[in-house]
C-alpha cells in the first residue's frame, strides 16, 4: 500500500508488525489478571496495539521519511532498513530478548472442514483478514480519500493542484498502513501464541514476498499474493519430506517464501496482476 | 485592481535564471497569452503562479498573496493549472478524474457542474467509466480542461494546450477554451503556437530568455515586425 502511493519498499512494515504484537501482549498481561472475560481483553489490546502502531507509523514517516521525499530512490530504501534495526533494538531493550507466550484469549474448539482441522481461532483470524482486505479495498477504491491517494500515487504535483494536500495523504497512507500492520501482529501472535522481538523481520519479508508475487504496488495483487503464498508454504512444507525422502523436513517451511521471491523475481518481475511500468530513474 | 497581479517574480533553476523578475498583470475576464520561445521561461512562469515551482517575488490573486500559500490551497482560491502535455490520471477513470476536480469543494452544485461539462464534452459523458490512460492524447487535453473547470476556478492558467495534438483536434480544444472564456472565465495562456494564441485572446506578452520584451494587444503583436519575424515565420 505504501510502495503504491510513495513508490518506497517499507522494510520497517514488519517491525512495525512486531512492536503491534508485542504492545497488545504487554495490555493483556495485567487485564487478563483482572479477571475480564477474554473476548473483551483482546479487543482492548487490539486496540491498544492498533494505536500504538499508528503513532508509530505517523512518526516515522515524518522522521525518517519525508525529509528524504525527493531524495534518490536509494536513500529512503536504506533509510527504511535503518528504522527497522532500530525498532528491532528498541523492542530488544523493552522487552528482552525472550520469547513471549500469548495467552489463549479466545475458545480454541476445533472442528473438522472437509478433513482439515480448524479452530474457532483460526476461523476469526480468517474473518477479520476477509474483512479488513474488502474494507481495504473499499476505502482504495469507493471514497474520496481513497481517490485522492490513488491520484497522489499517480502525480503527486498533480494532485496537489486539485486542491490534494499531499503531506496529509502520505501520512495518512502511512497510519492506515500501520494500524493494519498492528492487526496483522495481534493475529499472528495469537495463531503462533508466541511474540519476540525478531518475529516482525521474516514477517516482512513474507509481505514483501507476497507483493511482488501478486505485483507490487496493486492492491489486490498483494492479497492475491499473501493467500497463494500461505498455500504454497503450507502445502510446500507439508509435503517437502515425502519429496526428499525425509533429508528435508517441515521445519525447512521459511525457505518457499524466498524461492518463490526468486522465481518471480526472474520470471514476472511484475508480478501476477502488476504491470510493466518503466524503471523510474 | 486586476485579478492576477505578478510583480518581479523570478526562478532560478540551480545556477540558472529561468525567470528574470518579470512583471505582468491580468484583468478580469480577460485571455491574455504568453508566448514566446521554447526555453523562454513561460512554463515556468506558470508553474510559479501555480506554486508547483519555488520562486521569488510577489503574486497576487485580488488583494490576496498567492506566494504564501501552499499549492493545494491555489483552487480554493479560484486558481486552476491545465498542465503541460496530458497530466490527467491515467489510472483513474474519466469520472474519478472529473471528481478530483472537484476535490476540494463541498457545495451541493457538483453534480450540476458535472453536467454542464458533459454538455461541454459530450465524449467525456460516454467516455466515463473508461480509464483515462486509454483515451486518446487530445480526448486526454479535452479531459484536463474539464477536470479544472470542476474547481470552478475564476483564473485557468493554460499550458500549451495544443502541444503534441493533430489541427482538428487543436481547432476543437481552442473552440472549448473559447466557450470557458465566454462563460466568464478569465484565461492566462501560454503557447508556443503564438498565431494561434493571438487569434483568441485579447492581449499577448513576449517571453525571451526569462524575460517579458514586448507587451501589447494582440492585433498589434499580430502586426509587429519583431513578432512577425521570431514568431509567426515572417
Amino acid at each position: 500500500m505504501v510502495y503504491g502511493i510513495l513508490g518506497l519498499i517499507n522494510f520497517a512494515h514488519g517491525e512495525i508488525v512486531m512492536i503491534g504484537a508485542l504492545a497488545a501482549l504487554a495490555a493483556m498481561k495485567p487485564l487478563a489478571a483482572s479477571g475480564l472475560p477474554g473476548p473483551l481483553v483482546a479487543l482492548i489490546a487490539l486496540a491498544v496495539a492498533v494505536l500504538v502502531c499508528m503513532a508509530l507509523g505517523f512518526a516515522i514517516e515524518r522522521v525518517a521519511y519525508r525529509p528524504l521525499r525527493n531524495a534518490p530512490r536509494l536513500a529512503p530504501l536504506i533509510t527504511a532498513i535503518g528504522v527497522s534495526i532500530v525498532l528491532q533494538q528498541l523492542a530488544m531493550l523493552i522487552w528482552g530478548r525472550n520469547y513471549h507466550s500469548v495467552p489463549a484469549l479466545l475458545p480454541a474448539d476445533s472442528y473438522e472442514v472437509f478433513g482439515a482441522q480448524i479452530n474457532a481461532l483460526q476461523v476469526i483470524i480468517m474473518a477479520v483478514a476477509a474483512l479488513t482486505m474488502t474494507g481495504l479495498l473499499l476505502l482504495v477504491h469507493r471514497t474520496r480519500l481513497g481517490r485522492a491517494m490513488r491520484a497522489t500515487a499517480e502525480n503527486p504535483a498533480i494532485a496537489g493542484l486539485m486542491g490534494v494536500d499531499v503531506n496529509r495523504i502520505i501520512a495518512l497512507t502511512f497510519v492506515i498502513g500501520s494500524a493494519l500492520a498492528a492487526l496483522a501482529g495481534v493475529l499472528v501472535s495469537a495463531n503462533y501464541g508466541i511474540a519476540h522481538y525478531h518475529m516482525g523481520f521474516i514477517l516482512g519479508l513474507k509481505a514483501f514476498t507476497a507483493a511482488v508475487l501478486g505485483g507490487i504496488g496493486n492492491l489486490g495483487g498483494a492479497m492475491l499474493g499473501g493467500v497463494l503464498l500461505g498455500l504454497i508454504e503450507a502445502l510446500g512444507a507439508g509435503y517437502i519430506g515425502d519429496f526428499t525422502g525425509g533429508v528435508l523436513g517441515s521445519n525447512y517451511q521459511d525457505v518457499f517464501a524466498f524461492f518463490v521471491l526468486i522465481v518471480v523475481l526472474i520470471f514476472r518481475p511484475s508480478g501476477l496482476m502488476g504491470e510493466k511500468v518503466a524503471e523510474r530513474a | 485592481m486586476p485579478l492576477l497581479d505578478v510583480r518581479d517574480l523570478a526562478v532560478h533553476y540551480g545556477g540558472i535564471k529561468a525567470v528574470k523578475g518579470i512583471s505582468f498583470a491580468v484583468e478580469e475576464g480577460e485571455m491574455v497569452c504568453l508566448i514566446g520561445a521554447n526555453g523562454a521561461g513561460k512554463t515556468t512562469t506558470l508553474k510559479a503562479i501555480a506554486r508547483m515551482i519555488a520562486a521569488h517575488g510577489e503574486i497576487r490573486l485580488r488583494d490576496e498573496r498567492l506566494d504564501r500559500l501552499p499549492a493545494h490551497a491555489l483552487i480554493g482560491r479560484g486558481l486552476a493549472l491545465v498542465p503541460e502535455g496530458r497530466g490527467v490520471f491515467a489510472r483513474l477513470s474519466v469520472a474519478e478524474n472529473l471528481a478530483m476536480g472537484a476535490y476540494h469543494r463541498d457545495d451541493g452544485d457538483i453534480a450540476a457542474d458535472l453536467a454542464r461539462i458533459h454538455d461541454l464534452l459530450p465524449r467525456m459523458f460516454e467516455r466515463r467509466e473508461q480509464v483515462a490512460g486509454t483515451l486518446s492524447w487530445g480526448e486526454q487535453q479535452m479531459l484536463a480542461l474539464g477536470r479544472a473547470l470542476m474547481g470552478r476556478p475564476k483564473l485557468l492558467l493554460l499550458d500549451e494546450p495544443s502541444m503534441g495534438l493533430a489541427p482538428l483536434m487543436v481547432q476543437k480544444v481552442f473552440e472549448v477554451i473559447r466557450a470557458v472564456a465566454a462563460q466568464g472565465v478569465t484565461i492566462l495562456l501560454v503557447e508556443q503556437n503564438a498565431k494561434l494564441a493571438l487569434e483568441v485572446c485579447s492581449r499577448g506578452y513576449v517571453m525571451e530568455s526569462g524575460s517579458i520584451t514586448i507587451a501589447d494587444t494582440a492585433a498589434n503583436l499580430l502586426a509587429d515586425t519583431r513578432v512577425r519575424a521570431a514568431y509567426l515565420g515572417g
